[in-house]
């Protein structure tokens, strides 16, 4: 609506209100006509995003005794501090950051994989016995077998006996498998190559705890084989994943068999750089064929 | 004991009491997750119909783990007083309840029968109870304990002061402490979950602590939560501080191995508290406990997941703590799958504590993988307040970036003292005035400046 179609209607209006036959003001229309198009005019830019704010940086107390001392104390702390209050309670500012970190922690936990990643990843999708998230969150037993077609289809497709079988599986984040994947699975298919040995093919499961690995090895004939799996979110990051690894591994053996790499995002281990370590510490599991609290790393 | 009965002139039938109490509960995922949680609604109802027909006596003669196998089992039945027993054991369920709820029944008198009872009488009660039965209860038990401070009195909620680092860099978790402090929090305790679980490095942290407390004159108590024998290495070895004794515990002797814990080591470590801690006391010990634990180390028997909580209040009460709380949302949505759950646990857990006889104080919290929020916590962090809760936890903002879940913050405690008339420990008040960070039991504009600590 235009000032004019505005005005008109401003107009219209308060012609009504008065009753029919009174005159109105002039300064009258044009006041309510500069209010009217003040309120609902809506201005070019952004509002700067929230979770780009670094909360080292970030000091909100006003007037604080001595800021500078305590502003380079909370240097050392990843913590949400030197946040103030309103009141007894939070600032606007802090308040609307931890829902924004939180509202990412559970988009991530809560949504699945897109399947066209996977399928531009080129990755066969295969799925646990859970048949959706509900049941995925609440039995962690069904998340640890593959179904019964699932099972099938890695047998008839995948490599028989590969020297290593890496794939990939949603865990609690499937913001980790969109963030790594495209850097850390490559890495560590081209550090193998490097070093000559051997791998699968590798697939996607969906729904699946780390545990599965031990019926994939199983499955495979697999010597090593290694899971790359979202970790639970925290408010620092949704995007975190692990890469969880064992030598020969078989369903029912102790957990203390698996070797981790954890902590793989863009602000820990980067993704690109963890491709490579992973693959040295595959060499080093098919040397010593040994994993978990087995192998000295 | 009568194990049958009829809805809508539909036969319900119970094999044992096991499962009665099992299908008794409110819906819980970890109940369900056993395969023992109720089929259906209706089931529930019959159940909790024919449990408020059991008496005392049956439940006491149907431990959750026979006494000959389980020294947790052992210890509740031991510390029973006969003599009230023998008044009450003809009492069904019901009216256990009705008694506890009654106005004339004050918190003395129920303090005097939890003498006479054990564990899965209390999980039975707290099956028959609403959420609002359960705070209405709570609410008149008033459990007070004494360290350095005197907790738990009517009119007062504390906080515990929870400065958890990724690294347990001494600087960081300092810089959690004085925010923490010019907020009101810590008069229950100041306490560190490590990351490093040595002897020397829990002796160092407590040092710092220790440091700061005399420093400041700070009245509260201090403590590193490692485990009891990490804690009494530290003491020996390091000369570590320690005012609090912590250790997580299970409602079944084999739910304690899985904590590498044995009821010797916390007499062990609770005797050692009584000659070489630095604390007044006489209540020297802090326990953790929360549902699902035993579930998880496969240490259940087949039980619910409320009767074995109840059990770890039995289990600690032998050691006369300062704290207990549960960290109630913790363990994640296998066992409690929503706010729902975790608001119901949460008010079950701090009733059966009060009734056990605990100066409970509860965790409010959550994990990423669970259908709940920070508003779901701040109202069960009210409810808590409601029934008299001893403490919360408090941490920067709510967010622990060490153990990765998400609590009440610093900010919480302050806010419900404010609303429900409540104030701190009386000696940390007259501290805060002293320093200027309360005044008439509110916070004054210096309060959340950490500086004042840093001050030249």
């Amino acid at each position: 609506m235009n000032e004019n179609d505005l005005r008109k209607v401003i107009e219209q209006v308060l012609v009504e209100m008065n009753g029919a036959g009174k005159e109105i003001s002039e300064d009258v229309v044009k006041e309510t006509v500069l209010a009217a198009s003040t309120a609902t005019k809506v201005e070019e830019g952004f509002i700067p995003d929230v979770t780009e704010v670094d909360i080292r940086k970030q000091y909100l107390v006003e007037e604080p005794v001595n800021k500078e001392d305590y502003y380079e104390l909370k240097q050392y702390a990843p913590c949400r501090l030197g946040i103030g209050k309103a009141g007894a309670r939070y600032k606007t500012d802090p308040m609307l950051q931890f829902r924004a970190a939180h509202s990412a922690a559970q988009d991530a936990v809560f949504s699945d994989v897109d399947h066209e990643f996977i399928d531009k990843m080129g990755l066969l999708t295969v799925q646990t016995q859970c048949d959706n998230k509900d049941v995925y969150l609440t039995r962690p037993d069904l998340g640890r077998k593959l179904s019964e077609e699932s099972a099938k289809s890695i047998a008839e497709k995948c490599k028989k006996n590969p020297t290593v079988q890496i794939y990939v599986s949603d865990g609690l984040s499937s913001a980790a498998v969109a963030a790594n994947i495209a850097d850390v699975l490559p890495g560590i298919m081209q550090g193998l190559k490097s070093y000559g040995i051997e791998t699968g093919t590798p697939f996607f499961v969906k729904y699946g705890r780390v545990g599965v690995m031990d019926q994939v090895s199983e499955i495979t004939g697999a010597e090593v084989t290694c899971v790359l799996i979202g970790e639970r979110p925290g408010l620092i990051t949704a995007e975190s994943m692990s890469a969880y690894i064992a030598y020969k591994a078989t369903i029912g053996m102790p957990e203390a068999r698996r070797t981790v790499v954890s902590n793989i995002h863009r602000a820990g281990t980067i993704p690109a750089e963890a491709g490579a370590h992973i693959a040295e510490i595959i060499k080093l599991m098919l040397e010593k064929k040994a994993s978990g609290t087995d192998l000295k790393l | 004991m009568i194990l049958r009965t009829k809805l809508f002139g539909h036969n319900y039938e119970f094999k044992s009491l096991r499962e009665v109490m099992a299908k008794a509960n409110e819906e819980k995922s970890g109940d369900k997750l056993a395969g023992i949680a109720a089929e259906s609604a209706e089931e529930r109802v019959a159940a909790k119909v024919v449990l408020s027909h059991i008496t005392l006596e049956d439940l006491r003669n149907n431990p959750a783990v026979p006494y000959e196998e389980d020294e947790v089992t052992r210890i509740i039945q031991d510390d029973v007083n006969e003599a009230i027993y023998n008044e009450i054991k003809s009492w069904t369920v019901a009216q256990f309840r009705e008694w506890i709820l009654d106005i004339q029944t004050t918190g003395s008198m129920i303090q005097r029968i939890s003498r006479g009872i054990t564990s899965e009488m209390v999980a039975a009660v707290c099956k028959l109870m609403s959420n609002l039965d359960l705070i209405y209860a709570a609410s008149k038990i008033r459990i007070i304990a004494h360290c350095n401070t005197t907790i738990g009195l009517p009119g007062t909620f504390s906080s515990r002061l929870q400065p958890n680092h990724t690294t347990d860099n001494p600087k960081g978790i300092m810089a959690s402490v004085m925010e923490g402090f010019s907020v009101g929090c810590g008069d229950a305790v100041l306490g560190l979950n490590p990351v490093d679980d040595s002897a020397e490095s829990v002796a160092r942290i407590l040092k710092s602590f220790d440091e700061f407390k005399n420093k400041w004159e700070v009245p509260t108590q201090i403590c590193v939560l490692a485990h009891v024998t990490t804690q009494t290495e530290a003491a020996d070895k390091f000369n570590a501080p320690i005012d609090l004794m912590f250790q997580s515990i299970a409602g079944s002797q084999k739910g304690n191995e899985a904590f590498g814990l044995t009821a010797q080591m916390l007499e062990d470590g609770r005797q050692m508290m009584l000659k070489k801690g630095t604390s007044t006391g006489p209540n020297v010990m802090y326990f953790e406990t929360g549902q699902g634990s035993e579930l998880s180390s496969e240490a259940h028997h087949g039980w619910d997941q409320v009767t074995m909580e109840a059990r770890c209040y039995g289990f600690a009460k032998r050691y006369q703590p300062f704290l207990v709380n549960t960290v109630v949302g913790f363990i994640g949505p296998e066992y409690l799958y929503d706010s729902k759950q975790v608001i119901r646990a949460g008010l079950e857990d701090h009733f059966m504590g009060k009734l056990t006889g605990l100066p409970m104080g509860c965790d409010a919290c959550y994990t990423n993988h669970m259908k709940a929020d920070q508003n779901d916590i701040e109202n069960l962090a009210m409810l808590l307040a409601s029934a008299g809760c001893n403490y919360i936890m408090g941490v920067p903002q709510g967010d622990d970036c060490m153990l990765m879940y998400q609590c009440t913050g610093f900010h919480e405690a302050a806010a419900l003292r404010e609303i429900l008339g409540l104030r701190p420990i009386r000696e940390f008040e007259l501290w805060m005035e002293k320093m200027g960070f309360m005044e008439n039991g509110k916070l004054t504009p210096l309060a959340g400046d950490a500086s004042v600590f840093m001050k030249k």
